[in-house]
């Protein structure tokens, strides 16, 4: 034993531990991430239990189970909890999800295990999504259409009438946003004219009597569309569904509020599947609701790649070039190596300095004087001097540049000397020769930089905190309207999604689990793109080793 | 035919080729451009507000007038000043030429005559916020007035008027029902009270509360008065002041300052009386800070002290906090509006700028010819407005930053109501006569503390798996490896972030006992297993090929894992009374927060493993083979020849990899953000929360107003994390570099 302590073989064992923790905790993440945001998509079994009060009468609870713990007994008491004489040191209890939110005082409530008297999962259970108070737990007993109760399979009739009202629902939704904000657009830009027109002194009689044409005609318009509007809405009105609730009270609930039903208990695998699938192709499809904490994510999605795509191309040009000037065109001097340390700290500098520099230089100086350039008439309100997508790219772009940098000349020192010299000795210039030769060979290695600078910006949350990022943007970037993109919005970012659901929101408990999802969303994009960038990277690798050889 | 073809299209290729060549420098230039840009664009924020203060002449203007002034003020643009003389009139002129609107320095625009048959025996100001003055006449009654600016835009030119608002109405209010003059007078406006406090030629002092009330049907407000009389008062009175909360009345005579309780009219106590004078000298004169919680008392050999109520074991106290030197006798102390800031002012045109909070002189010098009889200060504090007899003289003054100062950011600081000089980041408030609290130093902990426990749990794993991963495992193995632990470092900090605070906070919170049984248990369990290994049948050992010894602990680890969470319930019954939480608290003292430095240390530690994991991996692999072979030959053991030979050599790159991981951990947000409390306290506690310089920016920032000192300060904080990091990485890769070119020799 003495001497295998002296050998020094414990130690190389305790290294050894070290790479097994670094490896659980890599693999022990991503699975605990994968595994609770898929999850949430899962359909869950409907409970119904029944729960002794402390008045000893028993209570009837409908609702999902969402945590299991164990935990001593001293805990609860020293909380206040009323044990009800419960015996032994450990008590364990589970967290129930009524859902009805308007109807009960917590959705989320802790149930002791020896409080419940039993446990069942019924058949029927239905579990309503609405677009409004969350989940509603409880007994189809009626399906009505019109006012009238429908016969037959109410099951069925009540998801035909469901897909009415959802599609009518679209409907609305659809002219609100399209066709009432293309004129809402538009009115607006008249405004910022007729501003422009002012502060030039060129606003004639006949300049106002044009605009004043051209308002009244879209204020026609809007009055039509908006009649439309309120005639769609009536109509989803319709139809309604009443259940029971685990009170035993009969609820009315109004279809137009209801966005899907589901009875979980009476799935089979396939339908619950079938089931799983619908709920991931709506998370990503779907506008928030609720503050963000219900509903999808389509426009942190959206917000988050059109973001780096913009960035990308910012990026790429002086990421390329600065790293074909350190490997092709610098000499070894003291500029060469104060570049080289410049690249370190650029990618060193923590990423809020990043940020707070974007909203100084950027969003206030440049952009204030963009501002008082080209957008006099809707000063004081700031058009680029506000933070925005387009500052938001930018930033990224600066703090993503050495990745691109080292990635490209990664590649460029990979490819042999022999194949320049060869062109060069055919008669290129250095110029053709880099552009016909080594950046079409290189092409792999620049995207690998820009991959793993995509991944890097994805993840990016702190400086866009400042420079652009909010918790819910009304309008996407790109739209419809003239000139279809509009740089100067603030836009929605699955990063920035996380931190605000998780933290801000006022009911974290139900928020969690869609983080979780909303997590593994923006896991998945980048350990995808990174474990590309690290295939592309080796297989160049194989592929100049040979060259070489 | 083509050698003229040729020959141009060879020029057009050499201008291309030289185009390509200045374009491509010029790009990579720019790299070291943004760098220096950053540096200095920061720079350039931060810089101002180190100026110090400076007063420039602006105008100077006579205004001829027969009585004698009582009070000057400046409106807030600084268009028109006022005046208020002995003979009861107000009166207003612009004090700055501009020719667009016809307006010239002292040209008088309104002449009000406030009272006829009424002889000013005293004067009084209200705090300069309030703008409130108010006469004391000599058959015992006072009138309050506030001069009024309207502002309007016609033509989108602005335009200011200027009027006299009679605050408790047009007729005098009667003070003193016996009808004696009033000698001193001091008022103030809290809500809808004013109180108004004088001292009679016959030794009274009179507490008259004037209490408004809308009346219903016409609308007009109606004032009644309550005059109380304190007993046993000072005598000579030679200055009254009152707090702008009517909490205290502060009464000077001679040295003696009184200081009486008025919360509740019907129980006036004294609550304190003490000598305030400076060591052989007179005081002169007295004035409240804005916000009134300080007392600003001026002696005749230059010392201006500060006084302000504190908690003290005796029950709450006025007490010294500080002091200034002028050096010349103080005639007058003028506060600002809202700004901790005050100006004194010197017999022979002296004036001094100072700000309470972070013990600054900003200014001291002498800035006119002769004497000043009044001064007062703008209310943006932009501007000085002073007069001598006739002449008037009007003084630009930037003062924009105060507040800062070497000795405010990171030294102790003797806060307003605060016991003793402490340390104090408390930037933003309510109202406008909050003390803003600027110091550095707790987020700077905040931010120390936070990478101390990152490294103290990063650096061992990802030394020691550094190690391994270079030097033991098998080079198949390590392909594998290695990227599996470098994606770490490509995972979003604000997931790590987002699972610290949701997820393991509280799992730790939970399971304390059973995460300290984890720290102890594993490093047993390793030994213990590789103890068990070794009488494994010599099959089965040697099946499994060198550096597979990860693969064969990851089991080990799970399980020592699961039987520490599995006991911890049971650990908690038995060492912490079934409730480690409180038994921390109640029993042990120490404070407990869910989100605490334990939950950051883990997550941001996760968060700079894979960086200081992959360039220390670098390293050792990197170390020449024959150093470790010749170790190996002469018969060291592979961990003495791992300790003595592998690990001094690679030391270079162990050191740039430790300061590259420490360089993260200073400048990591959203971690820090979402697994702490955010509170800036100083302590080491790993129980407890803090606040780095990188989160504060991220909290702060948004809600700063842009060019306000917060802001400025707010720049500083990232200014200081970008030298930080700009040292480390330097360092770190001057470092990296020698080492490159040591094994390149070797």
């Amino acid at each position: 034993m003495n001497n295998w302590f002296k050998s020094g073989s414990p130690w190389i064992w305790m290294t050894a531990g070290a790479v097994s923790i670094s490896l659980i905790a890599v693999l022990g993440l991503l699975l605990m991430i994968a595994w609770r945001g898929l999850v949430y998509f899962w359909p869950s079994s409907i409970y119904q239990f029944d729960v002794l009060q402390a008045n000893g009468e028993s209570q009837t609870l409908i609702g999902e189970i969402y945590d299991t713990e164990s935990i001593p007994a001293r805990r609860l008491s020293d909380q206040g909890i009323d044990l009800r004489g419960h015996k032994g040191e450990f008590i364990s209890r589970e967290l129930i999800k009524t859902g009805n939110r308007e109807y009960v005082d917590l959705d989320f409530r802790w149930v002791l295990e020896s409080d419940i008297v039993s446990r069942s999962q019924p058949a029927g259970l239905a579990m309503f999504e609405r677009s409004k108070n969350g989940n509603f737990y409880g007994y189809i007993t009626e399906v009505l259409q019109q006012g009238e109760p429908v016969s037959g399979d109410k099951t069925e009739q009540l998801h035909q009438l469901i897909e009415r009202a959802n599609d009518l629902n679209e409907q609305a939704i659809d002219l609100q946003n399209d066709e009432i904000g293309s004129i809402n657009y538009q009115l607006e830009q008249l405004r910022l004219k007729r501003r422009s027109l002012e502060i030039n002194d060129k606003l004639t009689d006949a300049a106002i009597a044009s605009l004043d044409a051209q308002k009244e005609q879209l204020q026609a318009q809007y009055q039509i569309l908006e009649k439309a509007l309120f005639a769609i809405r009536d109509k989803t009105e319709r139809d309604a569904v009443v259940v029971t609730d685990m009170r035993g009270e009969k609820i009315t609930l109004p279809l137009n509020q209801v966005l899907d039903v589901t009875q979980p208990n009476d799935m089979n695998i396939a339908e619950k599947i079938w089931h799983f699938l619908r709920q991931i192709g709506k998370f990503v499809s779907q506008d928030p609701r609720e503050a963000n904490t219900e509903g999808g994510v389509f426009p942190a999605i959206f917000g988050t790649v059109f973001m780096v795509m913009l960035m990308a191309v910012i990026v790429t040009p002086f990421g390329v070039i600065a790293a074909i000037y350190l490997h092709e065109y610098a000499q070894k001097g003291p500029v060469t190596k104060m570049l080289r340390i410049a690249v370190i700290n650029l990618a060193g500098v923590p990423s809020i300095v990043y940020g707070v520099f974007g909203l100084g230089f950027f969003v206030y100086i440049l952009g204030g004087s963009i501002d008082e350039l080209f957008y006099p008439e809707a000063l004081p309100g700031p058009t680029f001097g506000t933070p925005g997508v387009l500052w938001s790219a930018i930033t990224l772009a600066i703090l993503t540049l050495p990745v691109v940098i080292v990635s490209t000349e990664e590649g460029l020192s990979r490819i042999p000397m022999s194949l320049r010299q060869g062109s060069l000795a055919l008669g290129a210039t250095k110029a053709e020769t880099l552009w016909r030769i080594v950046i079409p060979m290189a092409s792999p290695a620049i995207m690998t930089g820009l991959i793993l600078a995509v991944a890097r910006a994805a993840g990016e949350v702190a400086p866009l905190m400042l420079v652009g990022v909010v918790k819910s943007a009304p309008m996407l970037p790109l739209d419809g309207n003239f000139p279809f993109f509009h740089l100067d919005r603030k836009f929605m970012h699955l990063g920035f999604h996380i931190y605000d659901v998780g933290f801000q929101s006022p009911n974290v408990e139900a928020a969690r689990p869609l983080v979780f999802a909303t997590a593994f969303l923006l896991v998945a994009v980048i350990v995808g793109l990174n474990i590309t960038a690290i295939g592309i990277r080796n297989h160049l690798r194989e592929k100049f080793r040979s060259l070489e050889n | 035919m083509s050698s003229e073809l040729t020959l141009s299209s060879n020029k057009s290729r050499k201008i291309k080729d030289k185009i390509a060549r200045y374009g491509v420098t010029l790009g990579g230039l720019l790299v070291l451009a943004a760098l220096l840009l950053i540096f200095f664009y920061l720079l350039y924020v931060v810089a101002p507000i180190f100026r110090s203060a400076e007063i420039h002449n602006q105008t100077s203007f006579n205004i001829p007038h027969q009585a004698q002034t009582l009070a000057i003020g400046v409106e807030e643009q600084v268009e028109i000043a006022y005046l208020f003389d002995d003979s009861s009139t107000a009166r207003f002129f612009y004090v700055q030429t501009d020719n667009t609107k016809n307006q010239t320095a002292g040209q008088e625009i309104a002449s009000i005559k406030l009272l006829d048959d009424h002889r000013v025996s005293t004067f009084a100001q209200s705090m300069a916020a309030r703008k409130l003055y108010a006469y004391g006449f000599e058959n015992g009654s006072a009138l309050v007035v506030s001069p009024k600016f309207t502002t309007s835009f016609p033509n989108n030119i602005r335009h200011i008027s200027a009027d006299i608002n009679y605050v408790t109405g047009q007729t005098p209010v009667e003070m003193d029902t016996q009808g004696h003059a009033l000698t001193q007078l001091a008022v103030e406006k809290n809500m809808d009270s004013l109180y108004l406090v004088a001292a009679t030629d016959d030794n009274r002092l009179l507490i008259n509360s004037l209490s408004s009330e809308e009346n219903f049907m016409t609308g007009e407000i109606e004032w009644s008065s309550d005059i109380t009389e304190i007993e046993a008062i000072p005598h000579p009175i030679s200055q009254i002041r009152l707090s702008s909360n009517l909490a205290y009345m502060f009464v000077l005579s001679g040295n003696h300052l009184f200081i009486y309780n008025i919360r509740d009219l019907t129980d006036i106590s004294l609550i304190q009386d003490m000598d305030v004078n400076a060591d052989d000298a007179s005081v002169t004169t007295m004035s409240l800070l804005s916000g009134a919680s300080s007392i600003m008392i001026g002696n005749d050999n230059g010392i201006i002290s500060q006084w302000f109520e504190i908690r003290t074991e005796a029950g709450r106290q006025f007490v010294k906090a500080r002091e200034f030197d002028n050096q010349h006798s103080v005639s007058q102390i003028v506060p600002e509006f809202y700004r901790k800031s005050f100006f004194t002012l010197s017999n022979d045109a002296t004036v001094g700028i100072y700000f309470t909070t972070s013990d600054a002189e900003l200014f001291n010098d002498r800035i006119q010819q002769g004497s000043i009889e009044h001064m007062s200060v703008a209310p943006r504090s932009n501007a000085l407005l002073t007069q001598t007899d006739d002449s008037f003289h009007l003084f630009k003054v930037d003062n924009e930053h105060p507040e800062v100062t070497w000795k405010a950011l990171w030294q102790k600081v003797w806060y307003e109501g605060y016991p003793e000089p402490d340390y104090v980041w408390q930037s933003t408030s309510a109202d406008d006569e909050f003390e803003s609290k600027f110091s550095l130093v707790p987020i700077s902990f905040g931010t120390i503390k936070a990478a101390f426990y990152a490294m103290l749990f990063a650096v061992p794993i990802a030394l020691a798996a550094a190690i391994y991963t270079a030097y033991f495992m098998s080079p198949g193995m390590r392909q594998t490896v290695k990227p599996t632990i470098e994606i770490m470092e490509a995972l979003p900090t604000v997931i790590l972030g987002f699972l610290a605070g949701l997820w393991l906070a509280p799992v730790i919170e939970n399971n304390l006992p059973g995460v300290l049984m984890f720290l102890l248990l594993t490093p047993v369990g390793i030994v213990t297993a590789a103890y068990v290994w070794t009488f494994t049948p010599e099959k089965i050992r040697l099946s499994f090929r060198d550096g597979w010894d990860a693969v064969l602990l990851i089991p080990v680890v799970l399980v020592c894992a699961y039987i520490s969470f599995a006991l911890s319930p049971e650990l908690e019954i038995w060492f912490f009374d079934g409730d480690t939480r409180a038994f921390l608290t109640n029993e042990l003292g120490i404070g407990f927060d869910q989100r605490n430095s334990l939950v950051v240390g883990i997550a941001m530690g996760f968060a700079v493993i894979p960086t200081i994991f992959s360039i220390a991996e670098d390293a050792i692999f990197s170390v020449p083979k024959q150093l470790s072979n010749g170790s190996l030959a002469l018969g060291a053991t592979p961990w003495q020849t791992l300790t003595r030979v592998v690990l001094l050599t690679a030391s270079p790159g162990i050191f740039s990899a430790v300061m590259m991981g420490l360089g993260r951990a200073v400048g990591e947000t959203m971690i820090v953000l979402m697994a702490t409390g955010n509170t800036p306290i100083m302590d080491w506690n790993i129980f407890e929360g803090m606040r780095t310089l990188s989160a504060n920016i991220a909290v702060e920032m948004p809600e700063s107003e842009v060019g306000s000192s917060h802001y400025r300060i707010l720049f500083l904080a990232a200014f200081v994390l970008f030298i930080f990091t700009f040292l480390f990485n330097t360092v770190a890769e001057f470092v990296r570099q020698r080492l490159r070119e040591k094994y390149s020799d070797l």
